[in-house]
């Protein structure tokens, strides 16, 4: 069975529901980008890919699809596991704590540093970077 | 006197068919000929034998393709000549195809990052794959896939990953 028919569900999602969408098969790999209107849109095709390949061991697709609305100036909010989330000096995990944001915690992105370090601003006014996989845009 | 001016004029005329005197091929005839040969979105108007094409092709050698064939009609055919006015489409957009990081050493830094919170599992980076091993919940295996795959690896491999 080829990608495109293992993975039929998740393109056709992808296909309905993800902008800028790029989707291509390299080495044997199915490559799925592009950006979601919402978390809950991101969220459906993560459950989609994880109903076809059960905690993703076979290692067939790598998928990056970002959030829409994270542009400067709005709120993201923390999406931690359970603890807070660092807020660093630098984009790096080896630059030093300057703050934390607690889960579920509304802040604000100042910018982006790259694809995955974003400048927030907490409520308290604290600034610095923190890992964008924690921060959920509220579109 | 006669003939002297005749013969200039059939000279023009007819490149290949000097046989042909004259043509009297009615303009609507010559039209459903060259409109048997040109490709769907081309539009025909002929007048007095000279053919113009309108319409809209999908490259310049479709173009030149339909008034290849339409010149190959001929004099005989009533074609005297053509005028191509056809206009080539722009061609559809191409869908960029994804992007895919294999600098090891930009992948193996974000790794880090991306993996710290996940103590439990070990990576390797080596040809643009991330390699994962070690042991995750799995209540935390989706948000490691998407923090590794946000990296655009060739692969994500978590084969070797125990998920507990």
């Amino acid at each position: 069975m080829s990608l495109q028919d293992k993975y039929k569900a998740l393109i056709e999602a992808a296909n309905s529901g993800v902008s800028e969408l790029r989707i291509g098969e390299s080495e044997g790999v199915l490559h799925i980008q592009g950006t979601a209107p919402t978390a809950d849109v991101k969220n459906r095709l993560w459950d989609i890919y994880g109903s076809i390949d059960p905690n993703f061991l076979t290692g067939d697709v790598v998928m990056d699809v970002d959030v829409a609305g994270a542009v400067e100036g709005s709120k993201v909010e923390v999406v931690t596991e359970s603890s807070n989330l660092n807020i660093r000096k630098g984009p790096g995990t080896d630059q030093p704590i300057v703050g934390k944001a607690a889960k579920g915690e509304v802040i604000t992105l100042v910018s982006k540093a790259n694809d995955q370090w974003w400048l927030v601003r907490t409520n308290d006014g604290e600034e610095g970077y923190s890992y964008a996989q924690y921060l959920n845009p509220l579109g | 006197m006669t003939i002297k001016k005749f013969i200039p004029v059939l000279l023009l005329a007819g490149t290949v068919a000097l046989t042909s005197c004259k043509s009297n091929v009615p303009d609507a005839e010559v039209k459903s000929k060259v409109e048997a040969v040109v490709t769907p979105g081309v539009t025909v108007d002929v007048k007095d034998g000279v053919v113009t094409l309108n319409g809209s092709v999908n490259s310049d050698a479709d173009k030149a393709a339909v008034e290849a064939a339409v010149k190959a009609l001929d004099a005989k055919e009533g074609v005297k000549s053509v005028t191509n006015n056809i206009t080539v489409a722009a061609p559809p957009p191409v869908t960029p195809a994804p992007e895919i990081n294999t600098v090891d050493a930009d992948l193996q830094a974000k790794v880090v990052d991306a993996t710290k919170d996940f103590p439990t599992v070990q990576t390797s980076v080596k040809d643009g794959i991330i390699t994962v091993t070690g042991e995750i919940e799995k209540a935390k295996v989706t948000k490691l896939k998407q923090s590794l795959d946000n990296l655009k690896p060739k692969k994500t491999d978590m084969s070797a990953l125990k998920v507990k």
